[in-house]
Parts: C-alpha cells; structure tokens; sequence
C-alpha cells in the first residue's frame, strides 16, 4: 500500500480516460510511468520522432502543432498527447512543445495497448474522434425515457379494490365516488388458484386477484347482458388477470396493452397490486405533455390565454430533456408548439377579420420549418398570396392579419424578428409569382445580401393556409439550386462565414487566431454553421427536405460525400444540439433566461472532449465544402 | 545569472577508489567499486537515484531511519517502475511527534525488517549510481551511523543536493543578496517551495518514496533552467 504512488494515481483518477478505469487497470497505469520535466519552450515531441509511450500532462500545458507548423490545440494538466502515433506507426506527426514548464508522465506503449484491449471506453477516447462521438450519442440514446423508465412512474395511486361478493351496484358507486375509472377484484385463494397474484394485506389476510372491471365493462358485461345490480363482481371478471411487474418499462407496459388490446393495467410490487396504469398515462408520458400543451393551444379563445401557456412551454421542454429526449424530438416538439401557436393566432384574427379575400399560405422559416426549434428563438415568417392578390384592395387585411400574429407570438415568448423576416414586412407579403421571382433571381444572381435571403428563406414550410401555395416554391428552390453551380459555391462560401472555434483549453475558448474566449455561442459557432453546411449538400442533391437530419438522409442517397461523412455530421450536430439544449435546461431551472451560450468552466471534462470532438468534425466538413463547390469562372 | 563560488570541490573520485581499496566488508567493497561517475562527466548522462529517508528526529546520533525511499533516474526521465521502497524497525522506539510526521506506526514497524536486512539491497541499489536528495544533511549523517553501526566503516560519497543548489540560486546569488541587503526575506528553500518556483504540481509530503520522486523532478526542473545537461557532475554534487 504505501509502495503504491498515490500522487501519480489520484492525479491520473481524475481525468478521463483514466477516470472510468478500474483500480486494477489505474494501478498498472500508475505504477508503469515515467516522468520527465520540460522548461517553458522546449520541445516534448518532435516531428518524426519515434514514440512508444502516451503522454499525459501532470502539470503546465503543451501546444500541439501541425506538420506544416500551424497551431493545432493546446493541451493542459489532465490531458493525453501521442495516442495518434502510438496508434499508427509509432512516429509523431503532430509535434508538441512545452508552453508553461511542464510535467509529462508517459505510459509505456505495452500498458497502453492493454488499457485499449481491456477497456472499451478507454479505446474509445483515444481512438480516431468518430467513434468516440457516435459512442456517446448512442449511449445518450440508450438511455431514452421509454426503454429504462420503470413503469411505477406512471402509478399516481393506490388502485381501487373489493371483494368479488360485492355487488356491481356498490362496486359502481364505489369507483365513482373514487373518481376511478376501474376496480380491482380480490377473492380468497383457492386450491387451483395462480399463486402469482395471491399477497396478505396488512391485516395478514390472503387475498386473490382475480380480475378487473372497467367502466366500460359495466356497459358490455352488466348492463348489455341485462344483469341485476345485485350480481357480485366476481361473476362479472373474467378469470384471467393479465398484469405487470412495477419495474417493468414504460415500453413493456405498452406492449401488453396492444397485445391484449386494453386500456387498464394492474400493476403489481411481486404479488401485490400496486395501481393501475390507463393507456393515457401512456400516452401522456410517450408524448412528454406536449401534446397536451397543443390541445390547450387550440382550445384558448384569445391570444390572452395563448400567451399564459408560454411557461408550459419550457416546462415541457425540461421534462423532455429531463426524461432523455433526443435534439430531434426536442426540436420537432418545440416546433410542433410553435407552429400550433402561429396556427390558433391566425385562426383567432381570421375570426376577428373575417375571411380572407384571398388564398393565402403562412409560412415559416428557419428552424421551425425545419422541425428544429428550440427554446429561445425569434420569429421568423411570411405570407404567400394567391396570385390573385391586389394590394389596393387586398394588403391591408393581411397586413392586419400579419400584425395579429406577430404581436401574438411575441407575447408568447418568440420575440420579433431582429431581421424584420416578418409577415408584417410588405416586402415578406407577396404573392405567389412575386415570391417565384424572388427565389429565382436569388438563385440565378446571388449577391451578399440575396445569399442571406436565401439561407433564411430556403428553409420553408407550410404552417396555415393554402399549403400547395409554399409547396410550388419547395419545389422551385430544390430544382432550380441544383442546376446552379455559382449559386452553390456562393452558398458554400457563405457557410463558411462562421467556424467552430478551435478548442478548449481550461476556462477559456480557443480562436483560430490564438485568441480566446470565456463564452461559446453553441448556435452561431456550432449549430448554425453545421446545419449551413447541410443545407448546401442538400440543395446540391435537389434535396426538398426541410429537417437537416431528413437531408442528410437524402444526401446518403447520392455519392455526394464519402462513406462515413454524413454519420459523422450526424453525430456532431446531434451532440451540439443537446450540449445547446442541456445548457438552456440548466438556465431554465437557476431561473436564467435560456441562451446559446455556455462557459467552458461549466462544461465537464468529458462533454469538453466531446464537443472538440464535434467542432472537428464541423472544421473538416467546412473544409471540404470549400473544395466541392469551387467558384465556376464566369467566361464559360 | 548565476554566480560561480570557488567552492573548494572534494576530491571524491580518489576518495572512493581509497575506500574501495580499505573496505573490509564485502557488501560495502562492492559498493565501493562501483563508484560514482567521473566529476567531468555530464549531468545528462550520468546515472542519478532519488534518495529520501524518513527519520524518528533530526540527530544522526539519536535518531533512527524508518522509512527509504529511492527512485532511479536520469535527465531524461524518472523510472517509477523502479522504485525501491523499505519501512525498516529502528532501535529506538518512535515517539508520537514523529509518527504525526511521518504517518508511519508502530504496527507499520513491529512487522518491517532492521536497516542491516536491507543494507545490501539498498547499497546495490545505490551503487554506480549519483545519489540526488533534498538537504544531504539528513541522508549522508544518517546513513553514514546506521552502515557504520552495523558494518564497523561508514558511508560517505558524492550527493547532488537539490536544496544547495536552490540555494545558490536564491541564496548566494548576486540578485539574492542584494534582495537580502536591501531586506527582503530570503526565498525559502524547502522541497514544497522549491519545487512550486518551477510550476511543479505539489505533492503529499513526507512519504520518503514521493518525496524521492520530488526530489529527482526538481532536480530536472533545476538543470532546465539554471544549467544545461552538458553541466559536469562535479560542479554541481558535494
């Protein structure tokens, strides 16, 4: 015991991928390294050198570098270097060199090589950034709410119990006055009897479950078969009680239920009944309460009550991410909200201005066009009219509509356009063939301010009203993008404007620049350019998917990236989406206004890992988009 | 800079030939034979061993080892994975202010091997090697009595102490006596500060197998930033 260095273990203990270790395996780490000392700028690594050891930083901080001499991460105490060459061919390749005196320990190739045999996440960590990011998605997936939830988490209460000699009369009164939908019924056991469902109260009584009756067995086994009130439930019941376990999942409970096609389920602790769960708890809990919330949506009679539902909104949020949604339930949840709320405005100034005069189509772009919304996101929408439209005649009804809408949603908690994308903007209140016009010149001759346009407004969709009207401008958008390579490289180049930032390096944010910074924008540094990105490919494959994970599915279908890519950017934006959505939880319960932002120091070590791993991911991505869509030249 | 005291170096490499040559006790001849490097050769190639001792007290003469801990290793790097680490039983019996030091208890002793069990692994251990420590005033004195007591000839030979030379650095030095004239309180030279002045991480204390691993990163830190591995042995051990 005392032999042991306890100095180098602890420190090892506290980092990944050393933290998961078991002792045995951490002992064998700590036992075999050896120990060097560097002076501020003095080289660890050289380029080429031969390596046979993994490198850890006990103290001090190292700049990794490039073949060509570029700055390619900054590494500090409690992070590895050397594992790319220990996993290739043992010769360094990103030479590394001490920025603060430093203390390196270095693990023997033989010990490394055991720790990645014997240990998946180990492996994991310090192999290629891919798989270690799609492990922690599938993990994050793995614990999804309906899989793991036990189904006692739907039992609000102590079921309803009686004795099979009470009559249906009293067993009716008795679920009324209950305000249950159901009743247990208990018999003595008897000789034959299943002892799966025999327990003692607390009176040490043996009882008998032998069945259940429902309210609407009362209508098809009492009442319909003409049967006295006086008949005793326990001729009522069928004989055979089909039940589950407490800990049984959400998901199972499900099953049996469309197994046996019912809508109550006893549930039991061993032998005992426990409670009984309806098939709306089910659904309730499968939809998280949002679709609750939507129903109230549509059931509020002004935009006063709208507007009183906005906490339901991120209460509902919370419970999703809380009980292990994805960013693609989330995203299509908050959307779904949304468009609920923007559909009960419409219908509610409709009642107040009367008809419209003419067709028309509201639409919606940005996230919510794409099913992506998330919690603290602006407005973004216009209106498509019937090419019937006259403005003398017509434009001030819509734009009275508009306004409705507009003033409605921001009373609901999406505040106006900073961009003024609204519907309350003549220029976004156009006609149908006006809107064709637009979408063409935008493709044919982009300039700066016509590819903004276009990244805003070529994700589109239908919320309310004639939707065959934003379906013809889908299709033009994915026909004509397609055949304009220009316009391709233009949008590829306006990608490109935001980049993820380097990496992290303790409490701050690495800039390419070598500057830093004490906050991320997750959306602007991270999602928005992943989802820019899709966006071309997508257009580039006449893809009219609005979602980017639908795109990247459309892009799958074509040889448009290499095997592997559209994985990898699946998994990235996957993980920024969720790292954005757990921040804006973590606001939402310190009663903080949700934002995009999250500070380095508040991210773990491991979800620092993770999302270096996806701004990677997002870097090489941007850099191919670069190469696919050159600029063609203008003589042709 | 630093300034260089003619310090009248001992002239350890006849010493030890002498020693070699006078030993009666085969264990200690050995040790004897193999030496200490030559005082030119460099401090880069030079095989160096981390020694530390845990003690009952301060005197040589009263006080007894309980605890060695080394730890081989070169400019290069440290070789944890072998480290020698002995808890021996000594004469006296401990009194509880050492044992608060230390953390090592009568029921740790009542079971560990007396120093003359170990001497020859230890003298192995030690031999061929350059013996770095933090203040050679325990180690040396310490040594010397306990091989003296048990093999009838003591043990003196070359020590790099990294505490000297933080103190010529801090001490000595043109700038540290100028900061001591105009009264600024001396830089304190104890292993835990000295090794924090070189961005070194701060460890447990007084467990003599750490305290050895301290002592042979300072030593590297030290040679990184005040010397060169091209630094003759001899200039820098006492």
């Amino acid at each position: 015991m005392d032999v042991e260095l306890l100095e180098i273990r602890q420190h090892l203990g506290r980092f990944p991928p050393f933290e998961t270790l078991s002792d045995e395996l951490l002992d064998e780490v700590a036992s075999n390294v050896q120990v060097a000392y560097f002076k501020a700028d003095t080289d660890i690594l050289t380029l080429d050198q031969e390596l046979h050891e993994l490198c850890y930083i006990r103290s001090g901080a190292v700049e990794v570098y490039r073949r060509g001499g570029e700055l390619y991460n900054r590494r500090g105490e409690g992070e590895i270097f050397g594992q790319f060459s220990l996993l290739r061919n043992n010769r360094v390749r990103y030479p590394v060199r001490a920025m603060e005196d430093s203390l390196i320990y270095f693990i023997p190739e033989t010990v490394f090589q055991h720790l990645c045999q014997a240990d998946d996440d180990f492996a994991d960590f310090v192999e290629l950034q891919r798989p270690r990011l799609e492990s922690v998605v599938e993990e994050q997936k793995k614990n999804n709410d309906m899989m793991i939830t036990r189904v006692r988490k739907l039992v609000t209460r102590y079921p309803l119990m009686v004795e099979a000699s009470t009559t249906v009369q009293e067993a009716a009164r008795q679920i009324t006055d209950f305000q249950a939908s159901a009743v247990l019924v208990l018999d003595d056991p008897g000789e034959e009897d299943n002892p799966r469902y025999t327990f003692r109260d607390s009176e040490e009584r043996a009882w008998q479950l032998r069945g259940i009756l429902t309210d609407s067995d009362f209508r098809t086994r009492v009442v319909a078969e003409g049967l006295s009130p006086e008949t005793p439930v326990g001729e009522v019941v069928a004989g055979n009680v089909i039940a589950v376990q407490s800990d049984e999942s959400v998901q199972e409970a499900m099953l049996v239920m469309l197994r046996y096609n019912i809508h109550h389920l006893p549930v039991m602790y061993r032998r005992r009944p426990v409670g009984i769960v309806h098939l709306s708890d089910i659904i309730r809990y499968e939809t998280q309460s949002s679709l609750y919330l939507v129903s109230n949506i549509f059931h509020q009679p002004n935009a006063e009550g709208l507007a009183r539902l906005a906490p339901d909104v991120s209460a509902a949020f919370v419970r999703m991410v809380e009980e292990g949604a994805d960013s693609r339930m989330v995203g299509s949840a908050l959307s779904t909200i949304g468009r609920s709320f923007t559909r009960r405005l419409l219908e509610l100034g409709e009642e107040r201005l009367g008809p419209p005069p003419v067709p028309y189509c509201f639409m919606a772009m940005g996230s919510m066009a794409r099913n992506e919304q998330s919690i603290a996101t602006d407005q973004d929408n216009a209106l498509v009219l019937s090419d019937d439209f006259d403005p003398e005649q017509h434009d001030a009804y819509f734009l009275e509509l508009a306004q409705f809408v507009s003033d409605g949603l921001d009373a609901c908690g999406y505040p106006y356009c900073k961009g003024d994308i609204m519907a309350t903007n003549p220029s976004w209140r156009q006609p149908l063939s006006v809107w064709k016009r637009y979408f063409t010149e935008w493709i044919e001759q982009p300039n700066p301010e016509r590819l903004l346009h276009s990244s805003i407004f070529f994700d589109l969709d239908a919320v309310y009203g004639e939707n065959v009207l934003v379906e013809q401008l889908q299709d033009l958008v994915a026909y004509q993008a397609a055949r304009h390579p220009r316009f391709l490289a233009a949008m590829a180049r306006n990608a490109l404007n935001r980049t993820p930032p380097l990496g992290f390096f303790r409490t701050f944010v690495m800039e390419k620049d070598g500057k830093h910074n004490n906050s991320i924008n997750l959306k602007r540094r991270g999602t928005a350019p992943m989802v820019d990105l899709i966006r071309v490919h997508a257009l580039a494959c006449g893809s009219s998917a609005q979602n980017s994970f639908d795109r990247l599915d459309d892009i799958d279908r074509t040889q448009l990236l290499a095997p592997g890519v559209s994985d990898r950017l699946r998994y990235a934006l996957e993980f920024l989406s969720m790292s954005r959505i757990r921040h804006q939880v973590i606001d939402i319960q310190h009663d903080q206004t949700p934002d995009n932002n999250i500070e380095p120091e508040n991210v773990s070590s491991s979800e620092r890992h993770h999302l270096k791993d996806a701004f990677q991911a997002l870097s090489h991505a941007q850099k191919f988009l670069k190469f696919r869509y050159p600029m063609p030249s203008r003589a042709k | 800079m630093l300034m260089r005291r003619r310090t009248q170096i001992p002239d350890w490499t006849s010493y030890l030939a002498h020693r070699a040559a006078a030993a009666q006790d085969p264990r200690l001849s050995r040790f004897f034979t193999a030496g200490a490097p030559a005082p030119e050769t460099p401090i880069g190639e030079a095989p160096l061993v981390a020694l530390d001792m845990e003690t009952t007290g301060l005197d040589a003469r009263r006080n007894s080892i309980v605890s060695i801990g080394l730890v081989p290793f070169t400019l290069g790097r440290i070789a944890v994975t072998e480290r020698r680490y002995w808890i021996v039983r000594p004469r006296r019996t401990l009194n509880a202010e050492s044992v608060t030091f230390h953390h090592i208890t009568h029921a740790d002793i009542a079971n560990a091997p007396e120093l003359g069990d170990i001497l020859e692994d230890l003298l192995d251990a030690l031999a061929g090697r350059l013996a770095v420590v933090h203040y050679r005033h325990i180690e040396r004195p310490f040594l010397d009595v306990a091989v003296k007591a048990r093999l009838g000839e003591g043990v003196v030979y070359p020590m790099i102490d990294t505490m000297s030379l933080e103190a010529r650095i801090h001490r000595q030095s043109l700038v540290a006596r100028f900061k001591r004239w105009i009264g600024r309180p001396p830089a304190s030279i104890r292993l835990f500060d000295s090794r924090a002045r070189y961005g070194l991480p701060p460890y447990q204390g007084h467990h003599a197998l750490t305290d050895a691993l301290a002592t042979a990163e300072l030593l590297q830190a030290q040679i990184a930033h005040h010397y060169s591995p091209e630094t003759p042995v001899g200039t820098i051990w006492s």
